[in-house]
């Protein structure tokens, strides 16, 4: 039976927990968000994806009530924020560098946020004792944060952020300062803590791979623009333009001249190539296109394969070998170099391919995207 | 280049002899028998009997107490308010005048800032007393707290106030509760500095003084005129003991905070 | 701007003002008015009751006659002369003691850096008179200092260093070095070691590595240093009180006699409007190496 997917932003009868309408944030001369509108629907884990200075760190402060937005409004719940202060949004927030109180244990960091909504005082023991057990951190709530490690600290920030039980949960890159395998764990605990919690989520974060792993949804962003909002998959199969293309993963990108021709069209590309034949998602006026093929995609044979439309030769320029994967450069006649990868999936093979290598490149039709230039 | 050469050796040896045979000599000569700087008469300490029966000296003491003591704390409230505005106050009106005036007595020669205090006090028709010396003390060193902390508060990671807010504290509760115990070392100093400053000023005082209000440096000052006296190598005995002591105290308990800190951030790593 | 900001600016700007500025501004009237027999000892004063007419005639009393008269007694501006000479002098010393002392500590273990701190902190924290003090039973004819000369066979006579200038010298190095020696320290440290290793790497000795990389890239340290010692030197009471001569003109010790001995007022104000204005340079110099020094740092 298939399972019902999540996905409220599909569904017009859902109402947004967050919407950003029109909303435009300007420091002096310089445009940080440029009008921006957006839903976030609840029980979303939302990721604002791009490079530094992209204005996704400016959403996230507008949100958490550190920012107020030049024009435009912002709404919770269907309530504009604006004139609240960050002390009296239903939003908490978990800071980059965690943001412990270093005078104050563990217990008190946690505590602290529901000392100031004057909860009585057994209740306030019981949510401090259930979100130590959340994080698993029971046994350090007497500890200082100077007395634990890094990995310890982020799950009592994640706890002290969680604790007021928010409607909307703000993480300001919150696996960048732990090492790779203990990011990994992290992530998952992080969706599971979500899913438990049932919390909204908002990440930032300028790791792709991050975003991919944990978001349902992921917000490319761009000098203050969106520029494409989709799934993870959607976004890393079905970019809509070259940037997204290009941020997310590894690309080839080709640039030619689109004739359609039916259901496909036939990009002119290169004098010494055929043509490559692509297929458009949505219909594309003749002209000039960015053909994006991932890495991935592209076979890499010795012989010329005979079951294909999309058929380069070349030469193996470079290859980075990661254990798992091989990337292989290779460099065509007139210069274009293409960067195919494929599964190191037999140990004991010596490699197939080595440098100056001549072989052939090859792609189904539906392997790569057009895209306007 | 770490690497300590026999001139650096020297330097340094001779340089904290030149720093402290001086006062070691006026140590040694407190337990004098005689009077005289010239003639050691034997071990006696009976200058700091004749000190403490000293009525004038104590009076003085007292009174310099009292002054250090209220002096410091409206300097440390005003310095430290000072600094937060100066750090944390962005641009306002008279921005450039306000930290002139904070920075001035840093440099400005304190015959006349106590001059210029003197003839405030007497255009206002105010009687020169304690008050008085209260209010010059405050003034003068409410500068030196604000160095202090707002050295301490340029350094200081504003996400904690960020997280407190968030949190649910109004901006004064944050203040309470996260950043001032955060910065409760630098305050904390800087009130030692403004208490020394109080306890050993003599130039400002003598000016704003008035003929109820002697404090120990005045005092001590007109002793020294009439010539070298051995109460007052007992009373810097006693002096240059208090503040070796704290001195030494406050930083081994540092040293051991520190250590301490070290040894639990090395057992967390461990533990994981 | 709300309350809450407001009420933080005001208090302290309020009580500066109060207490620091109103000051000033009236030992700069005091400098244009005549010294009288009366209370307070100077004429005029501004009575506000008077209202605009009394304000005008006060204005009108007001004269440079003081400042004319510093310009022509040789006292003063001599005494101006002596304490920028004297404040030089003692600078350039305390520069030739403190440096090296900072480079010692610098260059010293890291183990013995905080004991050694705390051995130039030591004598900081020290009562100042009390400091003083202790240099007269040394410089005195019958003092540590002669008795040590006489022993080791230098001298046949007692030295008369007390109440001399050299006596002034020897009190103000003493008493501000710790100032040259703090910034300086500070600097040092900071200086990347690695740097001299290339310099000698390249062919430096280390004699020419000390003075072509060290000496240039301390200079800010030793900028501060110098300025800290000079500025409250130029002003300084107590040091000519009690180790200078009566011959030792320094300016702080001028103004303070002219106030309680002369109780000419006036020209007092008027002695404190020029040292002021003879500081400004320094202090604006000061001002802008620390502002070099800050902005080196981010």
């Amino acid at each position: 039976m298939p399972q019902t997917a999540f996905e409220p932003w599909n569904d017009p009868a859902a109402k947004p927990l967050i919407q950003f309408r029109n909303v435009s944030k300007r420091f002096g001369d310089f445009t940080a968000i440029d009008d921006l509108s957006i839903d976030i629907f609840e029980r979303e884990f939302f990721a604002l994806l791009g490079p530094s200075g992209c204005g996704k760190t400016t959403m996230m402060r507008m949100l958490a009530g550190f920012e107020t937005p030049t024009s435009g409004t912002i709404m919770l719940d269907g309530q504009d924020i604006s004139p609240i202060p960050p002390n009296k949004r239903s939003v908490n927030m978990m800071f980059q560098s965690y943001a412990l109180f270093p005078h104050l244990t563990v217990y008190e960091n946690i505590a602290f946020g529901l000392r100031r909504s004057k909860m009585p005082k057994d209740e306030i023991d019981a949510r401090v004792k259930q979100m130590l057990k959340l994080v698993q951190i029971e046994k350090f709530g007497a500890r200082k944060p100077e007395q634990i490690s890094g990995g310890q600290r982020q799950r009592v920030a994640l706890a002290r952020a969680l604790a007021k039980g928010p409607k909307l949960l703000l993480l300001d890159e919150p696996l960048s300062a732990l090492d790779k395998k203990l990011r990994q764990d992290t992530q998952f605990e992080l969706m599971d803590i979500q899913e438990k919690t049932g919390t909204t989520f908002v990440v930032v974060t300028h790791d792709q791979e991050e975003a991919m792993t944990v978001a349902s949804r992921v917000a490319v962003m761009d000098h203050g623009k969106l520029k494409q909002v989709d799934t993870p998959d959607r976004i890393y199969e079905a970019p809509n333009s070259t940037y997204v293309a290009d941020f997310i993963g590894d690309v080839n990108i080709i640039e030619g001249y689109a004739t359609n021709q039916g259901d496909t069209v036939s990009i002119a590309w290169s004098e010494g190539n055929s043509p490559i034949i692509g297929t458009p998602s949505k219909p594309i006026a003749d002209g000039k296109v960015s053909f994006a093929i991932r890495p991935e995609k592209i076979a890499i044979s010795a012989e010329r394969p005979t079951d294909r439309n999309n058929i380069v030769h070349g030469k193996v320029l470079d290859i980075a070998y990661l254990g798992n994967l091989s990337t292989y450069h290779v460099a065509l006649p007139d210069g274009t170099i293409i960067k195919a990868q494929t599964a190191n999936s037999r140990r004991r093979s010596s490699r197939p391919f080595t440098w100056d290598d001549e072989v052939w490149l090859s792609w189904t039709d539906t392997a790569g995207i057009v895209l306007e230039s | 280049m770490r690497r300590l050469t026999w001139f650096n050796a020297t330097s340094l040896t001779l340089g904290f002899a030149f720093l402290y045979i001086p006062m070691i000599v006026v140590i040694i000569y407190s337990f004098n028998e005689s009077r005289l700087v010239t003639v050691w008469g034997g071990f006696s300490t009976k200058w700091y009997g004749e000190l403490l029966r000293n009525d004038a000296f104590l009076d003085a003491a007292w009174v310099t107490f009292k002054v250090g003591f209220f002096s410091s704390i409206i300097a440390t409230i005003l310095g430290t308010m000072g600094a937060y505005v100066l750090v944390r106050g962005g641009r306002f009106y008279g921005r450039t005048l306000f930290s002139g005036m904070i920075y001035a007595p840093l440099v400005m020669p304190e015959v006349i800032t106590g001059l210029s205090l003197l003839l405030l006090f007497i255009s206002i028709g105010l009687d020169r007393g304690m008050f008085t010396i209260i209010l010059a003390h405050a003034t003068f060193s409410m500068c030196y707290v604000s160095v202090v902390v707002s050295s301490r508060l340029v350094s200081f990671d504003r996400s904690v106030e960020e997280a407190a807010l968030d949190l649910g504290c109004t901006p004064f509760e944050a203040f309470r509760l996260v950043t001032l115990p955060i910065i409760a070392p630098a305050v904390i100093s800087g009130w030692l500095l403004a208490l020394t400053l109080s306890l050993d000023d003599l130039v400002i005082a003598s000016f704003v003084a008035g003929p109820s209000a002697t404090t120990l440096p005045i005092k001590v000052f007109s002793s020294i005129r009439l010539g070298v006296s051995p109460e007052i190598n007992a009373l810097s005995t006693i002096l240059i003991g208090i503040v070796t002591i704290g001195t030494i105290a406050a930083s081994l308990s540092t040293k051991r905070a520190f250590m301490r800190r070290q040894r639990e951030e090395r057992m967390a790593e461990q533990a994981g | 701007m709300n309350l809450r900001r407001f009420s933080l600016i005001a208090v302290p700007y309020g009580w500066l003002l109060l207490l620091f500025l109103v000051p000033f501004l009236i030992v700069f009237k005091i400098s244009l008015s005549d010294v009288a027999l009366s209370i307070p000892p100077y004429t005029p004063t501004l009575e506000l009751s008077e209202g605009w007419a009394g304000f005008r005639d006060f204005l009108s009393q007001l004269d440079f006659e003081n400042f004319k008269f510093l310009a022509t007694d040789d006292l003063y501006w001599k005494s101006y002369l002596s304490s920028v000479q004297i404040a030089l002098i003692s600078t350039t010393i305390c520069l030739l003691i403190g440096f090296p002392i900072a480079y010692g500590m610098a260059n010293a273990p890291k183990e013995w850096q905080p004991t050694l701190m705390l051995l130039v902190i030591l004598p900081f924290w020290t009562s100042f008179l009390i400091r003083v003090y202790s240099l007269i039973g040394i410089l005195s004819q019958e003092g540590m200092l002669n008795q040590f000369l006489m022993w080791i066979g230098i001298i046949n006579e007692p030295l008369t260093i007390l109440n001399t200038n050299i006596a002034v010298y020897i009190g103000i190095v003493y008493t501000y070095v710790p100032f040259m020696i703090l910034p300086i320290y500070a600097t040092l440290i900071k200086l990347d070691g690695s740097l001299l290793e290339a310099a000698e790497d390249l062919g430096c000795s280390r004699t020419e590595a000390f003075w072509r990389i060290t000496v240039p890239l301390s200079k800010a340290g030793i900028i501060a240093g110098c300025f800290l010692v000079f500025i409250p030197a130029l002003g300084e009471f107590v040091i000519p009180s009690l180790l200078g001569g009566s011959d030792t003109l320094m300016i702080g010790k001028v103004l303070y006699e002219e106030f309680f001995s002369n109780r000419d007022w006036p020209v007092a104000g008027a002695v404190a409007v020029i040292l002021l204005l003879i500081l400004i340079i320094p202090i604006v110099l000061y001002q802008r190496n620390e502002q070099k020094m800050m902005e080196a740092d981010t």
